[in-house]
């Protein structure tokens, strides 16, 4: 039967393509299958993880089990070992239409996004990029709202079906919108990295999974770019200005500078950001004058600015007051820089700040 | 050879992001600038000029007014600007975008040695959809993320970013590549530019002028024939003043973790 | 009249905002603090054609007029009187004059270099015993034996560009004509005279008190040796040649003048809606919000003299009184006002980690340079008929 994408009662199952790289499954892939899984029990069907690769390990394949998945399409092949646009849509888009996956999850990664949408495409369906929450079931929805919105949830009328309810910040976070694909199939979306809880490991479903070979195919002919090298680069210093994360120190370092400067970059090495600080920590020589935030200095505004021990004078804040959340420690409850933050906390920077970091790392390990 | 750049005019989220009452952007009451990431594949098409002498078509789908923005590309170097603009292209996804904005570049003319380019994603969107899309509808090799570009002949070879490095791509002419702001530093407009902007061509692709195209079906464009529709959009509960945590001590550290990492900070 | 700016220089104004604000406003403190001349800064400008923004194409010009130049001055000054002013003297003192004076033959080797930027201008018509008094003049040029060069003596000082340029409009006296009323006066012409021409030498720099990067020197010629055909215009029309150039000087300086006044407001502003005191913000006290609404209101009306002076210019319509009334009004409001805003900011305005002292020195040289304050004032009464 030709594959048409209109005919969605023809669709079913949920599939998760598993990313991976050199041969070693990404992890976004676990996160995903883990939301997979819930969405599969929602709607009482099958949960697909996809593999292309060339020789990936049995064991890795099972593994995709542990996080759920009850089947796993190993599309094993030479041309397949490196991420290709042309190799690896090819194959998705035979695969799918061979088998019809109602719901075709990807990693926003940025080979994800860029799978994602060419796939789409040729499949003639819709792509929901950047998801960072997804439902099936509409009460589950609405309890989501409950919690994220400013929608009067009880007072208002929601469709009920089962399509996925795919929920995306717009605008850096301004604005939240819920899409939906309702007249096509698969019903696809790539999600955030980082965003889905992986679910812990469980190892009878790693036994039952089932792995089907797929046979590909796919010739040189189908190729039309040459990858010339793959380059792991050491991880790159960002600069203040285009930094995710900022963790920036004040005078409150004074008592012990060097051991101040070190938790701060600790910090900032488990957010994933750099370390800035406010003009009198550059005044002092504590720092060099590149880290210096604020109305002489740089003005940043990161999606997570900390400030430890900073007491918020106006040319701070000129500097960094349009972050999206401002996380400030401060001995002084009185600093001005609580004026302005997200979440504050009095106390001592040396006490929190490890606290912190330990709290920190252990929700990343539990991802 | 000639670059064809497809560019959108978003509104600029830098200042103040005025939303309407029933949650959705309103995009009358903020300013609009170009897109950054399409800025780029702007500025990357004009260094291929500035090094061939090859001709830049500047192309964007959008309400009249979008004229303005083309006009300031062709200000900064851009030969020729097409403004996709038709009643019947409004609402549409990336899907519908990206069927109707390669029916436009089908109308400009792909030759051999073209390279077509396109930002990344835009600033309203974040989607980068579009321009994967575009390549696929035109059945062009694609490269993504490029963060360097080097054009020898027919040959164009990318530095394509991954999260971890990078891989270095080459691909033939005629192909699509899209562009991250970090690729390079956009020229400004030049005074003799701005002078010369308005006597350069400026054409307007309307319903009319590519309905005759496969790509352009009321089942595949516009609000209609989009498979993505918005099913609810909503605004993040109002930042309201910070919130003071109780205490300094482990248990009030643990439950600021717990609250950023619910939120999706962390 | 039509109040309105055309598409393009409504585009031009854009253009010149986000190049001020992202080129020249995070170098204006180092300019300053370091008395240095931004020379990267004037190559970009020199790119994006703003080193010759009304001149024809034909000479290498961007083709635009005079108020596009008026407003890039403004939009520059708004961030750094420094560079405002270094385009400002290369545009209307030097390059002017060759365009409105120069032969075909000086035009088409001078302008398309100043305009491309490769070449920067100065003009030379202040002397130690001669300036707002042009009749003054020491400097002198005379023929030699076979009629082939002149040559030149003397020295000229406070030269805006001299330390960068290469290009000089000298004013010298060639002569001593009788007037019709039996009276002696000196015979004044202009020269064009190059940088590396035997002879010439740039002297001292001037250490001031603001528009620190500007290059301000002094410029010695000891029998600096020129070819004859490097007079400009006709021998003994030096004076009037000088006079008109300083006439389309004073836009250039009232542009600057207005841009240093709405740099400051518009820092102002944003600093009062920052700033807290007593519990409230500045911009909530009455007397922030009525010093502010006045300097505004002071600042357009002087932009509109300066934008009037400007398109007079550009129609050849007789804009001298014009361009008086629009230094005069712009240079003392830019004074007043980047005063009183030093004031609103307080103590954070007296120190240097804030632009408003900066600016407010940079302010105070546009009542004095192209014609003091004072001279306007003749220059306007005179016209008026009160003698």
């Amino acid at each position: 039967m030709a594959f048409d994408s209109k005919d969605t009662a023809a669709f079913k199952g949920v599939w998760v393509f598993c990313e991976q790289r050199e041969g070693v499954i990404m992890s976004t892939s676990y996160q995903l299958l883990s939301e997979g899984r819930k969405l599969a029990n929602d709607l009482g069907v099958e949960l697909c993880g996809v593999v292309l690769g060339k020789d990936i390990k049995e064991d890795y394949l099972k593994a995709l089990g542990g996080y759920g998945a009850d089947k796993v399409y190993y599309c094993n092949h030479e041309l397949l070992d490196v991420y290709t646009t042309d190799a690896y849509t090819k194959v998705i888009c035979d695969l799918v239409e061979d088998k019809k996956p109602e719901i075709f999850l990807i990693g926003a990664t940025n080979i994800g996004r860029d799978l994602g949408p060419r796939c789409a495409a040729r499949l003639h369906t819709g792509l929901t990029a950047d998801c960072t929450h997804l439902d099936v079931d509409v009460e589950k929805y609405k309890a989501f709202l409950k919690t994220t919105s400013t929608i009067d949830v009880d007072n208002t009328k929601f469709e009920e079906n089962t399509n996925l309810k795919m929920t995306r910040p717009a605008f850096g976070g301004h604005l939240m919108a819920t899409i939906i694909c309702p007249r096509f199939r698969p019903q696809m979306s790539t999600v955030r990295p980082g965003v889905m809880q992986t679910q812990p490991y469980d190892e009878a479903g790693a036994a039952k999974t089932v792995i089907e070979n797929v046979d590909v195919k796919l010739s040189k002919e189908d190729i039309h770019v040459e990858v010339v090298e793959v380059v792991k680069a050491a991880k790159k210093m960002v600069d203040l200005i285009g930094a995710d994360v900022v963790v920036s120190v004040g005078r409150g370092i004074s008592k012990d500078v060097e051991g101040g400067i070190k938790l701060a970059e600790e910090l900032a090495g488990v957010l994933g950001g750099v370390v800035g600080s406010s003009r009198a920590v550059v005044d002092a020589g504590w720092i060099s004058a590149d880290h210096q935030v604020g109305q002489t200095g740089k003005t940043v505004h990161p999606r997570i600015y900390v400030a430890l021990g900073i007491s918020g004078a106006i040319q701070h804040l000129a500097g960094m007051q349009d972050s999206e959340c401002i996380i400030a420690v401060n001995k002084n409850e009185t600093a001005p820089i609580f004026d302005v933050a997200s979440y504050g906390i009095v106390g001592d920077l040396y006490k929190v700040t490890p606290m912190l970091i330990e709290a920190i790392r252990a929700v990343k390990a539990s991802k | 050879m000639k670059c064809i750049v497809c560019v959108k005019q978003v509104p600029d989220t830098s200042g103040v992001v005025a939303v309407k009452e029933d949650g959705t952007m309103d995009r009358a009451a903020m300013a609009t600038i170009t897109n950054h990431d399409d800025l780029a594949a702007v500025e990357a098409a004009l260094r291929i000029k500035d090094a061939t002498g090859c001709k830049v078509v500047v192309v964007s789908m959008g309400p009249p007014p979008a004229e303005g923005m083309l006009r300031e590309l062709l200000a900064m170097g851009a030969d020729e600007a097409v403004l996709v603009s038709a009643r019947e292209f409004g609402g549409s996804d990336t899907y519908a975008t990206s069927q109707i904005l390669a029916a436009a570049v089908k109308k400009i003319g792909v030759e051999d040695d073209d390279i077509i380019f396109c930002g990344r994603q835009a600033i309203d969107g974040d989607t980068a959809q579009v321009g994967p899309q575009i390549a696929e509808k035109l059945h062009l090799p694609q490269v993504s993320y490029a963060a360097e570009i080097k054009v020898e002949g027919k040959t164009v070879t990318v530095k394509r970013l991954l999260e971890d490095g990078y891989m270095t791509i080459k691909v033939q002419t005629p192909c699509l590549i899209t562009c991250v702001k970090e690729l390079n530093t956009a020229r400004y407009m030049s005074v003799g530019g701005i002078m010369e902007c308005y006597q350069k061509p400026l054409e307007i692709y309307n319903y009319e002028t590519l309905k005759d195209d496969p790509l352009i079906d009321v089942d595949t464009i516009g609000l209609k024939g989009s498979p993505t529709n918005v099913y609810k959009s909503f605004s993040p509960p109002v930042k309201g003043a910070g919130m003071m945590m109780e205490g300094a001590d482990k248990a009030t550290v643990e439950k600021l973790v717990s609250i950023l990492n619910d939120k999706h900070i962390i | 009249m039509d109040l309105h700016l055309s598409r393009e220089q409504e585009m031009l104004r854009k253009m010149y905002r986000d190049f001020a604000e992202n080129e020249v406003k995070p170098l204006a403190e180092w300019v300053d603090e370091n008395e240095a001349f931004p020379e990267e800064t004037v190559k970009k400008m020199a790119k994006l054609g703003m080193l010759g923004i009304y001149f024809p194409k034909e000479y290498g010009g961007a083709g635009a007029d005079v108020l596009s130049y008026a407003m890039c001055v403004e939009e520059l000054s708004k961030v750094c009187g420094t560079t405002g002013v270094i385009v400002s003297a290369h545009t209307s003192l030097c390059a002017a004059p060759i365009y409105e004076n120069g032969t075909e033959e000086q035009k088409q080797k001078y302008l398309p270099k100043l305009c491309s930027g490769e070449w920067l201008g100065a003009f030379g018509l202040t002397e130690p015993g001669a300036g707002t008094d042009a009749q003054g003049q020491q400097t002198v040029a005379v023929l030699d034996e076979k009629g082939e060069n002149w040559i030149l003596n003397g020295s000229k000082i406070f030269i805006t560009n001299a330390g960068y340029a290469n290009v000089f409009v000298i004013i010298a006296v060639t002569g001593i004509t009788t007037d019709k009323r039996g009276r002696k006066k000196k015979e004044i012409s202009a020269f064009i005279v190059e940088r590396t021409d035997p002879g010439f030498s740039v002297g001292k720099h001037e250490k001031k008190m603001g528009i620190r990067g500007s290059s301000t020197c002094e410029l010695i010629m000891e029998d600096c040796v020129i070819p004859k055909d490097r007079l400009l215009g006709k021998q003994g029309k030096g004076f009037a040649i000088a006079m008109k150039t300083l006439d389309g000087g004073r836009i250039g300086i009232a542009s600057q003048a207005l841009g240093l006044a709405e740099g400051a407001i518009e820092e102002t502003i944003k600093y009062t809606k920052e700033r807290v005191q007593f519990g409230k913000r500045i911009s909530q006290f009455q007397n922030t919000q009525f010093q502010l609404a006045d300097m505004h209101a002071k600042t357009e009306a002087a932009k509109w003299l300066v934008y009037s002076a400007a398109m007079k210019k550009q129609n050849h319509e007789p804009y001298t009184v014009d361009a008086a009334m629009a230094k005069l009004v712009a240079a003392e409001t830019a004074s007043d006002v980047t005063r009183r805003c030093v004031q609103l900011f307080g103590g954070y305005g007296y120190t240097r980690e804030y632009p408003m002292e900066r600016m407010m020195r940079d302010a105070k040289i546009t009542e004095i340079y192209e014609g003091t304050s004072e001279v306007q004032r003749m220059v306007i009464s005179a016209n008026l008929g009160v003698n």
